[in-house]
């Protein structure tokens, strides 16, 4: 279980301080789904590095299982069981896709065995297996690829920031099948930064944060609809934000 | 052998024992064993100084093995290696110096290898370098690589030279006839006060020839790198050179690339990169539970693979 507790985080700009996320509290349970959703700049994706240790926030508490992992580097989270897949996945000369999930495997594997994790996200493993993870491969590619480490890592919590984003020609249906499929195995939780109502649709709990404020949290049933109302996620943020400014 | 010159020899050409083909291995100065096979003859230099490698037309699927091998701290030698490639061949040919410098005196070997390809044959030469021991002695090579290549012949050149190496001074010139094709990919890392230079000058003489040279290099510390390469149309034909370096700690890179068309249907590209490991990449890899020293590494690793 991992729990956030009072999380503040500023970054300094022109005007002086800029909050980012403001007082964000809430716990991600064991083996639930859950989604994170508002407008762009609201914070989300802070939050999600605030999680894998890339930032470190400026108030409050992160808890795992109890043990405050606070002040734990990106590595120490990553090895107790803390995965996160970039927006923009990163490039490498010289790496391959092989050693990249071999990586993420965190042990030796057979190429066969690093193959199934690409197949699992649409990828024909042998025509990938020994490419470079470099800028040959395109956007949508090397999302699959990003996806397809974190599968390998099979750890008890998965944050992906906007996996949709980049995946062009994929449908959609696919992706919302591995993630289906990695609830369902890995039994852990994943927390995913999303637009798409589809992927909100299959969400146990939903997280609304608009202007680095947790604006609303709650099953599915009950986030959902209030979303919906009005036409789709980011209109809805909108008019939140309006209203709250 | 001794132990040491067997390491060394284990390191720079990846033998344990006694490779099949032809092969000449010198250790200290001195041609310690050697085979020749019906298409593939070696022969020792008039003067002593070398050797002549001689693979007859029509030779497929063999190998050639020249390891050179120096334990003995102060020995400075000039070596010549000459290889006539017949036409029709498609051979590999791996050579490499091991320096192992325990002593207060300066080793060094420098090979000049000249090859003279024939028509339509395919070559793989591959060369690494390598230096150990503790010694206060500076381990030096510098390898002068002379390459003619005949029409529609292709060579492909692989050069490392990853550790303990003190200076490097390389030179590599080309001459490419009538649809002659070369591969070049160099990768050097230095470190410590190293230093390593390596110039290449290609010249595409003949219609419809290319040439690809590529140098991937990692500069640690303070060691000082220089990369120079001139490629010259002179004919029809295409060219790609392309430096490509990380640069860490107090390091410096220089990377020169030149290109030069002396005809008009001469398609040439040049490219050079010099950069640090991206903050990005390192963070990638420590969320996949590495250190930051330990995805450095594999940065590093997966850049001079």
């Amino acid at each position: 279980m991992l729990e956030l507790e009072h999380i503040s985080f500023e970054v300094a700009d022109q005007q002086g301080e800029k909050e980012i996320l403001k007082d964000v509290s809430f716990v991600l349970p064991d083996n639930k789904f859950v989604v994170i959703t508002g407008p762009n700049g609201g914070g989300k994706s802070t939050l999600a590095k605030v999680i894998a240790g890339i930032e470190k926030p400026n108030s409050g508490r992160i808890l795992w299982d109890g043990q405050d992992i606070t002040d734990l580097n990106i590595t120490e989270r990553a090895k107790l069981g803390i995965s996160y897949a970039f927006q923009q996945p990163v490039r490498f000369k010289g790496v391959t896709v092989f050693d990249l999930i071999r990586l993420a495997a965190g042990k030796e594997i057979s190429v066969s065995g690093a193959c199934e994790y690409l197949s699992e996200v649409g990828l024909c493993a042998k025509d990938y297996i020994n490419r470079e993870v470099d800028a040959s491969l395109s956007g949508g590619e090397i999302k699959r690829i990003e996806i397809a480490t974190i599968i390998a890592r099979k750890t008890k919590v998965s944050v992906f920031d906007e996996p949709e984003a980049g995946i062009d020609l994929w449908s959609f249906q696919n992706l919302i099948q591995v993630f289906e499929k990695m609830h369902s195995q890995i039994q852990g939780s994943i927390l995913i930064i999303s637009h798409q109502e589809r992927i909100l649709n299959i969400a146990d709990e939903i997280l609304l944060i608009a202007d680095g404020e947790l604006v609303k949290h709650g099953t599915k049933e009950e986030v959902l609809p209030t979303l919906l109302g009005t036409a789709n996620a980011s209109e809805f943020a909108c008019s939140k934000i309006g209203g709250v400014n | 052998m001794d132990v040491i010159q067997k390491r060394l020899l284990e390191e720079v050409s990846g033998l344990h024992v006694v490779p099949e083909g032809a092969y000449n291995i010198r250790a200290n100065g001195q041609s310690v064993e050697r085979n020749s096979t019906e298409h593939i003859q070696i022969t020792s230099k008039e003067n002593g100084k070398g050797i002549d490698i001689r693979i007859a037309d029509g030779t497929k699927n063999e190998s050639v093995h020249i390891p050179v091998v120096l334990s003995q701290s102060g020995l400075t030698e000039v070596v010549y290696n000459d290889f006539f490639i017949g036409d029709n061949c498609d051979v590999v040919i791996v050579a490499g110096c091991g320096i192992d410098n325990c002593g207060n005196s300066n080793s060094e070997h420098d090979g000049i290898h000249r090859f003279f390809i024939g028509k339509n044959s395919k070559i793989k030469y591959v060369e690494k370098h390598y230096g150990s021991g503790d010694g206060m002695g500076k381990r030096i090579l510098n390898p002068e690589t002379v390459i003619e290549i005949g029409e529609d012949s292709y060579m492909e050149m692989d050069s490392v030279q990853i550790k303990g190496v003190d200076s490097t001074k390389r030179l590599t010139t080309a001459k490419l006839a009538k649809g002659a094709k070369l591969e070049v990919m160099e990768r050097i890392m230095t470190h410590g006060i190293q230093t390593a230079e390596s110039r290449f000058e290609v010249e595409l003489n003949g219609e419809n020839s290319s040439a690809n040279v590529v140098s991937r290099s990692v500069a640690r510390e303070s060691s000082h790198q220089l990369f120079v390469s001139n490629v010259i149309g002179n004919a029809k034909c295409s060219a790609h050179t392309e430096c490509d370096s990380i640069i860490m700690d107090d390091a410096k890179i220089s990377a020169q690339p030149e290109i030069t068309a002396n005809n008009p249907d001469a398609a040439m590209i040049h490219e050079a990169a010099i950069g640090k490991i991206a903050g990005e990449q390192i963070i990638k890899l420590m969320t996949l539970g590495l250190t930051e020293a330990e995805a450095e590494e594999q940065i590093v690793n997966g850049f001079l693979k």
